[in-house]
């Protein structure tokens, strides 16, 4: 064992990413800043740049995912990366092969940066400890634990639409106790140092130590949204109802749906923001998820860049050494 | 051993006598050309500063792009991302046009390798005419301004820097020891 992984060198800059926690607001302010540049790449003739020409990246996705796989392999493909995906669920380890040497035989490949999903907390970790010295690796979902690059594309989209975090209210709706982009998103609210984080939720759905995290816990959806800037709705897994947490996806949606008419709770210019894929009539209506308060298909753009300045942020520090 | 020091070699007045200097002679050099309507983009941080006064002498109804080459550098591998990377602007289409590059300085070339790779990624000019503050030593790349506003004489361990953009400075650091080898 190497200890826990290090998420930046010496002087501060980006090694691996595998969780928001840890990092200072200029760090996150950073990553923000240098999306903001790759946002601008769609508006041209030639959307790639060439900064990470001649490298490879693996997507290495032992969960499914559609979504957060082809937005990570559209940004590593317009940072000019060469791109493998490698879906675990239909390879080797139903064969037996273990983590390690799944890692290893990869490493074997040249690949210079992992992201990583995995249904395990601590799987981006655990590989971050066993790469090799020059070996970048990103979190793209673990467990429950964690889910920094989607926590920081909806941070750009906050900013993108309100500019300042210090005044700004946000609630997180749905369930807290099963997302790790919750957790992802509450510390870095915090750390970008927003006036207030609520959630809201059935207690079911809430962990049992959520006021550590820094919010504002309710149960009630129209109290907890009473003024907000931002609503974060949270997807609603099916699972959860056979598993005795809540009752029906019907009376789920009477309790703890987003409609328009409770939407009006929030302050007039409130943004809607879902992290997809959304349970239309569910979580929430399609008057609000099409609406012209959402946000939700912004987000999946912005997650291009977000994700492309992390790669690029990680992969650009590879030694120490500066040129001019 | 004791030369390396941070000064002043040139002020804001002075620079702008320059850059005074660069408007005509890029005039000139339009006209020999005869390249009519061009448009100009200058280089974070030196060379918009540069490209802002350049631009307004020339009168240029288009308004002045921006690049940011961080994306662009050929050592980025080593020194990685520009904690301050700007977005670029181009506002107007690339396509044909006669373009009026500008930077600060230009020693090893290689900015301007990255500008210009940035630029095709915009488009297919029809022209680039390259216009430099100050041309020094150090060239790695075959590329040459085609209009320059002074050569100083430079050891290699100096540095020269545009600072601005209110006021402009010039300044050199470093040891001028070895200025007469170069």
């Amino acid at each position: 064992m190497n200890g826990e992984p290090q998420q930046t060198d010496t002087q501060g800059k980006l090694r691996h990413f595998l969780s928001i926690e840890g990092f200072r607001r200029e760090q996150l302010v950073q990553i923000l800043d240098a999306a903001e540049s790759f946002a601008m790449l769609p508006g041209r003739q030639v959307k790639k740049v060439p900064l990470l020409r001649g490298k490879i990246i693996t997507n290495l996705f032992f969960e499914n995912s559609t979504r957060t796989r082809t937005t990570f392999e559209l940004a590593a493909k317009l940072l000019s990366a060469d791109v493998i995906n490698f879906n675990v669920n239909v390879s080797a380890t139903s064969k037996g092969e273990t983590l390690l040497d799944t890692l290893r035989n990869i490493e074997a490949m040249h690949s210079d940066m992992f992201v990583v999903r995995h249904h395990a907390s601590g799987a981006a970790h655990f590989i971050a400890q066993h790469v090799a010295p020059g070996v970048s690796v990103i979190n793209a979902g673990d467990g429950r634990h964690a889910h920094p690059t989607q926590a920081m594309l909806d941070m750009f989209t906050i900013r993108r639409h309100k500019g300042d975090f210090t005044p700004l209210r946000v609630a997180i709706v749905g369930d807290i106790q099963h997302s790790r982009v919750a957790r992802s998103q509450i510390m870095a609210l915090n750390i970008l140092g927003v006036s207030e984080v609520r959630v809201v939720a059935p207690r079911t759905l809430l962990p049992a130590d959520v006021r550590t995290l820094g919010v504002h816990v309710f149960h009630d959806l129209e109290q907890g949204i009473e003024d907000v800037d931002v609503i974060i709705m949270l997807r609603l897994q099916r699972e959860r109802m056979d598993n005795a947490l809540l009752p029906s996806a019907h009376e789920y949606f009477q309790l703890w749906g987003l409609t328009q008419e409770r939407l009006q709770r929030a302050r007039p210019d409130a943004i809607v923001m879902h992290p997809g894929p959304i349970n239309r009539g569910v979580e929430i209506t399609s008057e609000v998820a099409d609406g012209p308060q959402s946000v939700i298909l912004q987000q999946v753009s912005y997650g291009i860049a977000v994700r492309m300045a992390v790669m690029s942020m990680a992969m650009g520090n590879r030694s120490g050494d500066q040129g001019t | 051993m004791n030369n390396s020091s941070n000064r002043i070699f040139m002020q804001h007045d002075a620079i702008l006598d320059l850059i005074q200097g660069m408007a005509r002679l890029t005039e000139r050099h339009l006209q020999d050309r005869e390249i009519e309507a061009p448009v100009m983009i200058g280089i974070h941080t030196g060379g918009v500063w540069v490209a802002e006064r350049l631009h307004a002498l020339l009168h240029i109804g288009q308004p002045l792009g921006q690049l940011d080459i961080s994306f662009y550098r050929d050592d980025f591998t080593r020194i990685g991302m520009n904690p301050q990377v700007k977005p670029s602007s181009i506002p107007f289409a690339v396509d044909d046009r006669h373009i009026i590059l500008v930077d600060d300085v230009i020693q090893s070339g290689r900015t301007i390798r990255a500008a210009m790779n940035e630029i095709f990624d915009f488009g297919r000019p029809a022209s680039i005419t390259l216009v430099t503050l100050i041309e020094r030593s150090g060239r790695e790349l075959p590329i040459q301004p085609d209009i320059i506003g002074l050569e100083p004489p430079l050891a290699d361990e100096e540095h020269i820097r545009l600072q601005g953009p209110e006021p402009l400075n010039l300044a050199i650091n470093g040891s001028r020891v070895n200025r007469e080898k170069t």
